[in-house]
């Protein structure tokens, strides 16, 4: 996924002149052949975040399309500042490439686990937030992100993540993809829990249960219509995120469907409690000691669709 | 004319030392007095200050001479067309100064002088930190420190992608330079080189608590751009003659950021604000607070 997107950018640079990219200390050889193309329009700055947010907001003042590339964590808190005044307030189109979205940097600890990158995001006027199920979906992403009038913040998973889209309709920003259609409970993804609700699905729907399953890609703008519609004629919604309880799509969500007064009798957030993760290993044992899992998804519905019955 | 410029550096040096020791700097002692020029421009500020009843003061005032010799002799700009590609940049990362800039864009005619009397009002676009999405020849929305350097570098970086002519010119104050973005910046500025790109550093030695070496010293200032690869230059700031000469001046070495440190005043044109940390924001000015300033300055 993150060579998918990285990749890309210099494809959208050949295309277009008004593109750059912007690297804070990256690996050895990222973009090596932007960088030789087109050295104009590669910059590969230091471990300077803020100066380095701030100067994306100088470029795409004066036109540029920027897309910037470094670990979600450094962007989202150290240079929250710079993104919420330099370039959201600005308005201005920044594309926020973050790797390492939620649980991903597992082994290095909390200092790089971005477990809080769509509620610091969201917060912010003018943020569009995007987190791809896989390369696939970022594959469609990164055309429509080139005349995209915000700035994006791009939430990169692990790499090397299934193809997990299949089935499911074009995307377009802003717009949900709904996968399968339901009337007893809808499972609502974004990112990779896509991957994880499918085979949750796919056992609840064998089971008899008609469940479906909506994805949205973009965490913001929220897709109102489509969760709305939906969550109405269902019994119970279950949202599922690697991403904190607080501030995510979850809450997202569950603010809808209380301001809208929809009325689904049970609903579920299924993340990250309020907590600092506090084991190492691996992306897969976070979210197993988290129980973001398939397992927890097909529960959870049984357990709110009983509720709704009783 | 050597002996002029050492008679000016070491007027300088004293005027620093007497700021760096928190004595409150005699008006007009190391720097000449005001033209009636730069005293019309401080009575705009006034009228500025009472409309909103309160402002930067101290910050605003030292900024004055800096500002009306680049809108007057130094910037190129279209007030009809403030987005003009061919204008130079200038961004105001000390916001709280902005009060200055309001006054010299509205003689420039970037928008009607009435606005003035509405800051911080409600309807009007002028607010207590410049939102360059509301006024006309506002390069960038400042007034939380530490952000203008980078934008700046930012557009300078684009100007030479285009290998425009237009130039950058970012003003910070002092105290400023105590945030980590800004040696950020300075690293980045000149790592890149950028010759379009001018610091200017109103250098008034104060910040909001006290002198800016008691608070966190910056010295050896001077040094620590040149460290950072910066061709520097030092002028009196409240001096128009000199402040003209180190703009002509530019750029002052040859595939290198410049930066212009000048030393100022903190309140210059009020005697009692000068150097008075009190007077780094005041509130509740009236009428007769206002009349007051007004007269102080016409008789300084």
């Amino acid at each position: 996924m993150r060579k998918t997107c990285i990749d890309m950018v210099h494809e959208l640079a050949k295309q277009d002149d008004r593109v750059v990219f912007v690297g804070s200390d990256l690996g050895v050889g990222t973009l090596d052949e932007m960088r030789w193309e087109l050295p104009d329009r590669f910059f590969m700055e230091g471990v300077s975040e803020a100066n380095m947010i701030g100067m994306c907001a100088g470029l795409a003042t004066e036109g540029h399309i920027v897309y910037t590339n470094t670990i979600a964590t450094f962007i989202v808190r150290r240079a929250y500042e710079q993104v919420c005044l330099d370039v959201g307030h600005a308005d201005l189109p920044v594309r926020f490439i973050c790797n390492g979205g939620g649980l991903v940097y597992a082994p290095l600890g909390p200092t790089h686990e971005a477990i809080d990158d769509f509620a610091l995001m969201r917060a912010i006027p003018n943020m569009t937030i995007f987190a791809a199920a896989d390369a696939e979906e970022m594959r469609e992403f990164m055309p429509q992100s080139l005349d995209w009038p915000h700035p994006v913040y791009i939430r990169l998973a692990k790499g090397h993540d299934p193809i997990v889209t299949q089935g499911l309709p074009p995307f377009e920003i802003g717009k949900a993809r709904p996968l399968v259609e339901g009337t007893d409970a809808l499972i609502i993804t974004t990112g990779i829990t896509l991957r994880i609700a499918r085979p949750a699905l796919d056992e609840l729907r064998a089971e008899g249960l008609d469940v479906g399953l909506l994805h949205l890609p973009t965490v913001k703008p929220l897709d109102r219509d489509a969760i709305l519609s939906r969550a109405s004629k269902n019994r119970a919604v279950v949202v599922v995120e690697e991403h904190s309880v607080i501030g995510g799509l979850g809450s997202a969500v569950a603010s809808l469907l209380l301001e809208e007064l929809v009325s689904p009798p049970s609903f579920r957030m299924i993340g990250i409690p309020d907590q600092f993760p506090d084991i190492y290993g691996s992306q897969a044992d976070q979210l197993a000691r988290f129980e973001i899992t398939s397992e927890r998804v097909a529960t959870e519905v049984r357990s709110l669709l009983r509720r709704a019955a009783a | 004319m050597i002996s002029s410029a050492r008679a000016r550096n070491a007027s300088l040096q004293q005027m620093t030392q007497a700021a760096l020791k928190g004595e409150i700097v005699p008006s007009g002692l190391e720097q000449g007095p005001l033209d009636q020029r730069s005293k019309e421009l401080r009575k705009q500020c006034v009228r500025c200050l009472l409309g909103g009843s309160r402002g930067h003061v101290g910050s605003t005032f030292s900024l004055i001479e800096i500002l009306r010799v680049l809108y007057d002799d130094v910037l190129k700009y279209d007030p009809a067309n403030p987005s003009w590609e061919e204008r130079d940049r200038f961004i105001l990362s000390k916001g709280h100064g902005c009060i200055a800039l309001y006054v010299l864009l509205a003689e420039k005619g970037f928008f009607p002088d009435a606005e003035l009397d509405k800051f911080c009002h409600p309807d009007g676009i002028l607010g207590g930190h410049p939102d360059h999405v509301k006024v006309p020849g506002i390069e960038a929305s400042t007034g939380s420190l530490g952000h203008g350097l980078s934008i700046g570098i930012g557009r300078a970086l684009a100007g030479r992608v285009r290998r425009a002519d237009w130039r950058v010119f970012v003003t910070l104050g002092d105290g400023e330079c105590n945030e980590g973005s800004i040696w950020e910046g300075a690293l980045a500025a000149g790592n890149h080189g950028l010759e379009n790109l001018t610091v200017i550093i109103d250098n008034n030695k104060r910040q909001s608590y006290g002198s800016t070496d008691e608070v966190l010293d910056l010295e050896p200032f001077a040094d620590k751009w040149r460290a950072f690869g910066f061709g520097v230059h030092e002028v009196d700031g409240h001096d128009t003659d000199a402040l003209r000469d180190a703009f002509a001046r530019l750029p002052y070495e040859k595939d290198r950021p410049s930066a212009l440190i000048c030393h100022t005043v903190k309140g210059k044109g009020i005697p009692e604000a000068e150097g008075n940390n009190k007077w780094h924001h005041i509130r509740a000015i009236d009428e007769a607070k206002a009349q007051a300033m007004i007269d102080a300055i016409e008789a300084y």
